[in-house]
């Protein structure tokens, strides 16, 4: 009964939707690039570690510059060249695309642990260096429970859901979109056809690494402004599977991306809940909340959606 | 298939070994360090001395039994990344196991505990298994949501239920009739019995793979499952099975670091060893003997690694080495390229 | 009447002239120094077996492949195509063998990929659709513009294909196999859209296996063997039989000899039986026949009609909605594929190398697959290296498999042996039923007459034998008994003596048997 009520004042609480919005913008990110990757039909597990090099450089960028924006700015060429190797891996060499993509999660954990000591002097975390000031927009502020939920929110989750539209813009109403379809679903017609698969498929991993970077970037210098060795704690592989729940679609994993976000609101909100007097020592329990949505979600659903056809098989001329 | 595809398994991952240590020493030269200076460190941290020795025999253990897990996993075509996790859970139960036989022998107490750590690894892994093969989920996704579930299962589980004494969360100790019997001690070190059991397990996986029937249809769904399936083998029933033979060996490693090395269930005990497992298993090329070796060649990098850290270079650089390893191990034929290009120019 | 080699008639208007094209890949010669010589505005045949280098050399002509020597002139021009889109901007357009569509875009946006129509850099799916719209109209191919591939017929999915080349402007039609996936009736109609784009000025190519249609359509034919040109031919000069002769190398026997047989009971018998597709669409509905010990009975139909699913649904590999299938008397609705096997059925799958064989596996382990399990193979989960070795080598022997080195993977032997070691296998189990499906696909005349003696002999030792095949030249030659399968539904069924080419035809079309005998 308590936990029914618990979750009522959780439900009418603006703080859980922007929590909510929060926790969605760098899934949203990561799950847009997994379907830029994917539509070409180059399979991109390596999200977690594109998102980690993004939080660390945007951090240590920022460092320099003085500015969070040049930071996820500059930060962005970071990602690119790491999905640029993925890319290379994969189409050129037609690789084992989930096994390239773990070994780059692999390298970004070693990559970003190791500069910490050289470029911050101290392992672990570094200390504060800047943050992406929120905005208010105007208006909206003084609008009753919608003004405390999203009047004052941090651009780069305005960013997120622009980029969700424009992505779906690009895939469904530009000849570029339509060839990246197709060269997902059956690469050899396209070839015959004249369209440079090859291409494509790096243009599509190569955004995927832009916009891992950018999930990544969110949350060091959108929300804490600091880097802590290993801090997309998973969100990578969750984004897969909004991607996943999402069918594929840049507006589906929109859905999805917020349906796992508010779960972690969700597990946020219960723990500091003054009505279930949570005790402190039960956070790991309420870290699993996210995870465990992710993997009832990833088994009831699968089967049901469509991955492009030729998703993660490498094309080879028959030259 | 080449022809000579055996000489390749064999020079392709040292190859790649050779290669990421290569880059690895530019990236320490970007950080204003000696690359030589380092790996000396690194040879002398894994093998110099008797202590180093065994600390490194020590690491080998889990990574023999990890590297069979996603090797085993990989013949049968499932991608095991869950090793962390199922690690974790074999190690949790077992270590509830072992607190509570006191007064059994070490006879019983000791298979006992072993058993039930596997059957924890075996079940977690089942579950992703199981989902795979009843709806098709991607055993990627949800082995990795089980490793994250698992560590925050056992984080909690030491923090509160089992809790011990203060500073690092950790469990009571198991009772001494749990605990496997040193081989060797060798100053402060005791060098565990558990090695002459990865080293057993490696044998048997050998000879399931390639004598038994089960090991004939284990491969056969790896390899093309359509085919298999005609041929009357159960997919179902063998994805699942592959994940819970994976699942146990993780789960064993789990139980022998319980019982033969901390005596207990530590906050921060797989520290990475599952995900060491898949390059254990690729460097290995999926083979127990290459396992044997690549596990060794990983606990070298390892122990090396704490030595490494003392002429200033940060241990990460094992992560990125390996990560470099695994990377030109997918992407073989670059490997396959630059090796007939020097052999060319030579000639 | 076209030169054989040497020099090009000066009176004549060539479309396309390709000389002393030579292609390599690793171990095989696909063409060896080909001339082709095709006239404007003709239909032209290449003929020759599976493997004689048709598609290869009209690759080449497409800028799919580049040859390592020769010359292509398309026009009077020399040309050098570094890849489809020079070969389009030429006039060259190709309908390949297996559809380059993508099935998830609908028709429109198939015919235009490529070379969209645009607004800017956005894309005009209404220009689109209007143009395929008027396309199809000006050349009567009929296509619904706004339908997804993969929910279309294969005849329209055909005619998809043809727009997309009109649409870039073709003048040459380069079509390879085009009928392997049509009824009689509906390669008549692709006989009259050809006969019309012949009109309009168009040059056509067609690539062909099967004689009979060769003889109708052509004007000119090319002859292949094994990467030569055997001979070039007016087709108004010469006839079936000299056309195989020149394919082949030898006189053909068309047809194998059946000698007459009394069937024995009935061994396996299907009762309504309805089974899913993979999109849970009805594949099968309400099928029902039975098949007598010495008794071949053929299933005719073309592709995508439900066979598939009943093969899959009678071996255990699919599930079954409704009905009953009954094998020796006991009803095995449901078994997996390992029960029926040790029951005594045996499938010879029509894709060889997805199902019938592990190409990572040594022939050896290919041979027991399915009894790999049983005595003496296997004895309490242990493996019998000795008898598996022994068994490869009497298969091996008994079934002449080249070369005869067990040890060998799968995926390292030829077409024609690889079906062989399939055939080999499922016949090892001793059968009292079989299933065949597509036996002879992509395999050449020697390995065909195999695959059909084979068989016979199988008949002759009274196993009860249902084959499925897209060839009506094979259901006539082999079967006691035909079946018509059309949309998951058997349309009737005839004795290839009482019934000829046309009426199975009209059935595989969707007529059925008492709307045709009128």
């Amino acid at each position: 009964m308590r936990f029914i009520e618990a979750l009522l004042d959780i439900f009418t609480n603006p703080q859980f939707y922007k929590i909510t919005l929060t926790a969605s913008t760098p899934l949203i990110f990561a799950s847009l690039g997994g379907v830029f990757s994917e539509t070409t039909g180059v399979v991109n597990i390596a999200l977690e570690g594109i998102m980690l090099m993004g939080a660390f450089f945007s951090v240590v960028f920022t460092q320099i510059t003085g500015s969070p924006w040049l930071g996820v700015f500059l930060a962005i060429p970071i990602g690119m060249g790491m999905a640029w190797l993925h890319a290379w891996a994969s189409i050129k060499w037609c690789g084992n695309q989930i096994v390239s993509g773990a070994a780059l999660i692999l390298i970004a954990q070693g990559v970003t642990g190791f500069l910490m000591e050289p470029i911050f002097g101290q392992p672990g975390q570094t200390d504060f260096v800047g943050k992406i000031a929120e905005i208010k927009i105007p208006g909206l502020c003084k609008v009753p429970f919608l003004g405390q939920a999203i009047g004052q929110i941090n651009p780069l989750v305005i960013v997120a859901f622009a980029s969700v539209f424009a992505t779906w813009f690009l895939l469904y109403k530009t000849t570029l979109g339509l060839r990246m379809r197709a060269v997902g679903e059956n690469p050899e017609s396209a070839d015959t056809l004249g369209i440079n698969v090859y291409g494509i498929r790096y243009f599509g991993v190569i955004m995927s690494g832009v916009m891992a970077s950018l999930g990544g970037s969110f949350l060091s210098v959108g929300e804490v402004g600091n880097f802590r060795e290993l801090m997309t704690g998973g969100r990578g592989f969750i984004a897969l599977a909004a991607m996943i729940l999402g069918n594929w679609n840049p507006i589906g994993a929109m859905w999805a991306s917020l349906l796992f976000g508010a779960s972690e609101a969700m597990a946020n909100q219960l723990q500091s809940s003054p009505i279930l007097h949570v005790p402190a020592t039960t956070k790991p329990l309420f870290n699993m909340f996210p995870f465990i949505v992710t993997l009832v979600v990833v088994a009831g659903l699968i089967g049901k959606t469509r991955p492009p056809a030729a998703d993660g098989i490498p094309y080879e001329k028959s030259e | 298939m080449r022809p000579d595809s055996r000489i390749w398994s064999f020079v392709v991952p040292i190859a790649a070994v050779i290669l990421a240590l290569m880059i690895a020493s530019i990236v320490i030269l970007l950080i204003g360090k000696n690359p030589v200076v380092a790996y000396e460190a690194l040879i002398k941290g894994a093998f110099g001395g008797r202590q180093a020795i065994a600390d490194t025999i020590i690491k080998t253990t889990p990574l023999i039994l990890t590297g069979l897990a996603v090797g085993f996993g990989f013949r049968a075509g499932v991608f095991n990344i869950g090793a962390e996790g199922q690690m974790i859970m074999g190690a949790l139960i077992a270590t509830v196991v072992g607190i509570n036989l006191g007064g059994v022998p070490p006879v019983i107490a000791i298979p006992v505990t072993m058993l039930i750590g596997m059957l924890a690894g075996a079940g977690w892994a089942a579950i992703a298994g199981y989902l795979k093969a009843k709806t098709g989920a991607h055993e990627v996704v949800s082995t990795i949501m089980l490793n994250w579930i698992a560590t925050y299962l056992s984080s909690y589980m030491v923090t509160e239920p089992l809790a011990v004494g203060s500073g690092t969360p950790k469990s009571p100790e198991i009772a001494e009739s749990a605990k496997l019997p040193p081989l060797l001690t060798i100053g402060a070190t005791e060098m565990t019995s558990g090695i002459i059991i990865a080293i057993v397990a490696a044998i048997i996986m050998y000879i399931i793979l390639e004598k038994t029937t089960t090991g004939y249809e284990v491969k056969a769904a790896g390899f093309n499952p359509y085919a298999a399936e005609y041929g009357g083998i159960s997919i179902s029933k063998n994805i699942t099975m592959s994940m819970a033979i994976s699942g146990a060996l993780a789960g064993l490693a789990g139980a022998l670091e319980v019982m033969g090395v901390h005596h207990r269930f530590l906050g921060t005990l797989s520290g990475g060893k599952g995900f060491d497992g898949i390059s254990v298993a690729l460097i290995g090329q999926n083979h127990p003997i290459g396992i044997m070796f690549a596990a060794f060649l990983m606990a070298s990098l390892r122990t090396g690694s704490n030595e490494m850290q003392f002429v200033g270079v940060p241990k990460h650089i094992i992560m990125i080495i390996q990560g470099i390893v695994i990377f030109l191990v997918a992407a073989d034929r670059i490997v396959r390229t630059i090796l007939i290009r020097k052999k060319k120019v030579r000639s | 009447m076209p030169p054989s080699l040497g020099g090009i008639e000066l009176d004549k208007e060539y479309a396309v002239v390709m000389k002393g094209i030579t292609k390599r890949f690793p171990g095989v010669l696909a063409n060896d120094h080909v001339d082709l010589f095709v006239e404007k505005g003709e239909i032209h045949a290449i003929v020759g077996e599976n493997g004689a280098g048709k598609t290869t050399l009209m690759n080449q002509l497409y800028g799919l492949l580049h040859p390592d020597e020769g010359e292509i002139y398309v026009f009077g021009k020399k040309v050098h195509f570094k890849g489809p889109r020079e070969a389009i901007e030429h006039g060259i357009g190709m309908v390949h063998q297996h559809f380059m569509l993508v099935d998830n875009l609908t028709v429109a946006e198939n015919v235009v990929l490529g070379s969209e129509t645009k607004k800017g850099f956005l894309f005009d799916l209404n220009e689109a659709r209007k143009v395929v719209k008027d396309l199809s109209e000006k050349y009567g191919l009929l296509v619904d513009v706004d339908a997804k591939i993969e929910d279309i017929p294969v005849g329209m999915q055909q005619r998809v294909e043809i727009i997309k080349t009109l649409y870039r402007g073709a003048e040459i039609l380069i079509l390879d196999e085009p009928t392997a996936v049509l009824t009689p009736q509906e390669a008549e109609e692709l006989f009259e859209i050809l006969r019309r784009l012949k009109k309009s000025g168009k040059t056509i190519i067609f690539i062909s296996h099967k004689l009979n249609e060769v003889m109708e359509i052509s004007d000119n034919v090319t002859v292949m063997r094994l990467g030569k040109v055997t001979g070039r031919l007016k087709t108004s000069e010469t006839n079936p039989k000299e056309i195989a002769r020149l394919m082949v190398g030898r006189d053909v026997v068309l047809r194998v000899e059946k000698e007459s047989k009394e069937p024995g009971d009935v061994v396996f018998e299907v009762k309504d039986l309805w089974v899913k597709d993979n999109r849970g669409l009805d594949a099968v509905k309400g099928v029902s026949l039975k098949v007598r010990r010495g008794e071949i009975v053929g299933i005719a139909g073309v592709a995508g009609n439900g066979q598939t699913e009943l093969v899959e649904a009678i071996t255990g590999l699919r599930k079954v909605e409704k009905g009953k299938i009954i094998f020796d008397g006991i009803d095995v609705t449901g078994f997996s594929p390992r029960e029926l096997r040790d029951m005594g059925m045996a499938h010879i799958p029509e894709d060889r190398l997805k199902y019938g064989l592990i190409v990572e596996y040594p022939a050896y382990y290919n041979l027991i697959l399915g009894r790999h399990h049983r005595f003496p193979f296997s004895e309490s989960n242990f493996l019998n290296k000795r008898f598996i070795l022994k068994n490869a080598e009497d298969l091996f022997e008994e079934f002449d498999i080249r070369p005869r080195k067990p040890e060998m993977l799968g995926g390292n032997f030829s077409g024609g042996n690889q079906q062989k070691i399939v055939v080999a296998r499922e016949l090892s189990h001793e059968p009292k039923f079989m299933v065949i499906s597509q036996p002879t696909r992509g395999l050449d005349v020697g390995a065909i007459e195999f695959i059909h003696k084979t068989i016979l002999r199988m008949r002759a030792r009274n196993v009860g034998i249902l084959l499925i095949s897209m060839e009506l030249e094979e259901i006539f030659s082999l079967s006691d008994r035909i079946l018509v399968i059309y949309e998951g539904e058997i349309m009737g069924e005839t004795r290839p003596e009482e019934t000829t080419f046309e009426k199975v035809g009209l059935m595989m079309a969707g007529h059925r048997l008492e709307e045709v005998e009128r």
